[in-house]
């Protein structure tokens, strides 16, 4: 089985871009990610493509084609949805074709316009990640979904609205010099506790905005890195995904993410190591909730003990894990379709020493990304090592 | 929402509900799901049968929504709560309590009300 390497990564800005239509974002990611790799276009033998809101918010559907078409390729295309999660899936379904030889190179990514539908209209789209009859039709929203996971973590392990504040005040900060990020600017653990509430206990510094944005990273083979002179020291070495039920009312447990669990234990396996090799990790931050609950999926917290990391330290730029130091969801920003690759873009920034941050993990060696869909009835995770 | 079709089985349920005689399904196995359902969700199961709900069921997590999709705009602020009826859960929105007063682990009773803003149908609950 070959190793699986990141030749190249490309992304948009993140923010709010509401004149710029989905093909747009994802050319200049593409045609960024290809220009990155040093591979000869003519190579690259499919797109795979994360996308959510599309038929929603463009009216449009089967984005593979125009996507390709969008970078200038004509190559086989497929659109992957699985809510938030979309680029995750089509980058765990890139890493096992280029293992299983039928490929060796591929172009990953995924975009999402979302700022054109207006606050409420977004809210409505990110909405049907929901379970329609039984959810929506409630009300819920995902900002609520996530609050009630929020106070059910609370009833059960305990932990306060100030835990929750000290990660984003942690993820604002880690943006501040990412010149990708959508909030380049610090808040304070006041600011965000006296914010509008959303969804009681999440406020609306709990929440990451909405975002237009695209990603992309060109995958390829060791033989073809090797017979190229392809400079690709980052690979992924470890892909997992875990699914749960569709509504949280039909899950075991409303405080915990199984789906990331297991998506963690098999990345973690499939890599060979631990969540103790694990030097840097991006995790799926929408709400300051979902950070806790990640970490503590990722193994690098017991239950219970992920909601004050941020406030104690563990995970700042200085802790013994640092967790999302692109800014997160949170900061950076969170084009749904195109996070899952956009996390990936950061790792391997982080990893290859030309990151922002890369000067808080010198000599970093193995990372790890977590991207979760809908209420985590989605989850993929993957290791990156440098391979060099 | 598709107009003026029913969805089976969903809206069975809230008949059955609005006219105090909700129920859940029950596999061989004894796990609870709600319908439209062909399969146990938690075991695959296929031998479905309807049994009564339970009365009264407990908070078991809850949020105040502030900010609604455009379905719920007139609606908020709403109290969104998912509430422990032993076999199933079931989400719905509580009413007839300030929701200030709401708490996890209060008792409350399943109907079926119509939203402010659309007029749609919706589980709600009420403190027992």
């Amino acid at each position: 089985m070959t190793t699986v390497r990141v030749a190249g990564v490309g992304l948009t800005p993140f923010g709010v871009q509401p004149e710029r239509t989905a093909r747009d974002l994802f050319a200049e990611a593409g045609l960024a990610a290809i220009a990155d790799s040093g591979v000869d276009r003519d190579d690259i033998e499919a797109l795979l493509y994360g996308n959510f809101m599309g038929e929603l918010a463009e009216h449009q559907g089967h984005q593979g084609p125009l996507m390709a078409e969008a970078v200038g390729l004509d190559v086989p295309a497929t659109r992957f949805e699985a809510a938030c999660a979309s680029s995750g899936v089509a980058l765990r379904q890139a890493v096992k074709n280029i293992r299983n030889g039928e490929a060796d190179v591929l172009l990953v990514g995924g975009a999402e316009r979302m700022n054109n539908l207006g606050t409420a209209g977004a809210t409505e789209a990110l909405a049907i990640a929901a379970d329609d009859l039984y959810e929506v039709r409630a009300g819920m929203t995902f900002p609520g979904a996530y609050a009630l996971m929020a106070r059910a973590y609370f009833d059960e392990f305990g932990g306060t609205r100030e835990d929750l504040a000290a990660i984003a005040v942690k993820n604002h900060d880690n943006a501040l010099p990412n010149e990708y990020a959508q909030f380049r600017k610090t808040i304070t653990v006041e600011q965000a506790l006296s914010a509008p509430m959303i969804a009681s206990p999440l406020g609306l510094f709990d929440a990451c905005p909405i975002t237009d944005g695209a990603s992309a990273a060109v995958l390829v083979s060791e033989d073809y890195a090797k017979r190229h002179d392809i400079e690709a020291t980052v690979a992924v070495t470890g892909t997992g995904q875990g699914g749960d039920k569709m509504a949280l009312q039909d899950r075991g447990d409303l405080a915990t993410s199984p789906a990331a669990d297991k998506a963690a234990k098999q990345a973690y396996e499939d890599a060979g190591i631990g969540p103790k090799d694990v030097d840097v990790a991006e995790v799926h931050d929408c709400f300051t909730i979902a950070e806790v609950l990640a970490i503590e999926s990722l193994g690098f917290f017991e239950r219970g003990e992920g909601i004050t990391a941020a406030r104690d330290g563990k995970t700042t730029r200085s802790g013994s894990l640092p967790v999302n130091l692109s800014g997160g969801l949170k900061a950076k920003g969170h084009p749904v379709g195109a996070t899952g690759t956009a996390q990936l873009v950061e790792m391997t920034k982080l990893l290859r020493g030309d990151h922002a941050r890369s000067d808080a993990i010198p000599g970093a060696s193995v990372g790890v990304c977590h991207n979760a869909g809908g209420t985590v009835g989605s989850a993929v995770v993957h290791v990156l090592e440098v391979v060099a | 929402m598709t107009e003026n079709v029913r969805d089976a089985g969903y809206d069975d349920l809230l008949d059955a509900i609005e006219a105090g005689e909700g129920f859940y399904l029950r596999c061989a196995n004894g796990h609870g799901s709600l319908p439209p359902r062909r399969a146990c969700p938690h075991c695959g199961t296929q031998a479905l049968e309807q049994e009564p709900l339970p009365e009264s069921g407990e908070i078991e997590t809850y949020t105040v929504v502030h900010v609604a999709t455009p379905e719920f705009a007139e609606d908020t602020p709403y109290v969104t709560a998912v509430v422990n009826f032993g076999p199933v859960r079931l989400t719905g929105q509580v009413r007839g309590i300030d929701p200030e007063d709401v708490s996890t682990g209060l008792v409350v009773g399943v109907g079926v009300e119509q939203t402010a803003t659309m007029g749609e149908r919706l589980l709600i609950f009420r403190p027992r």
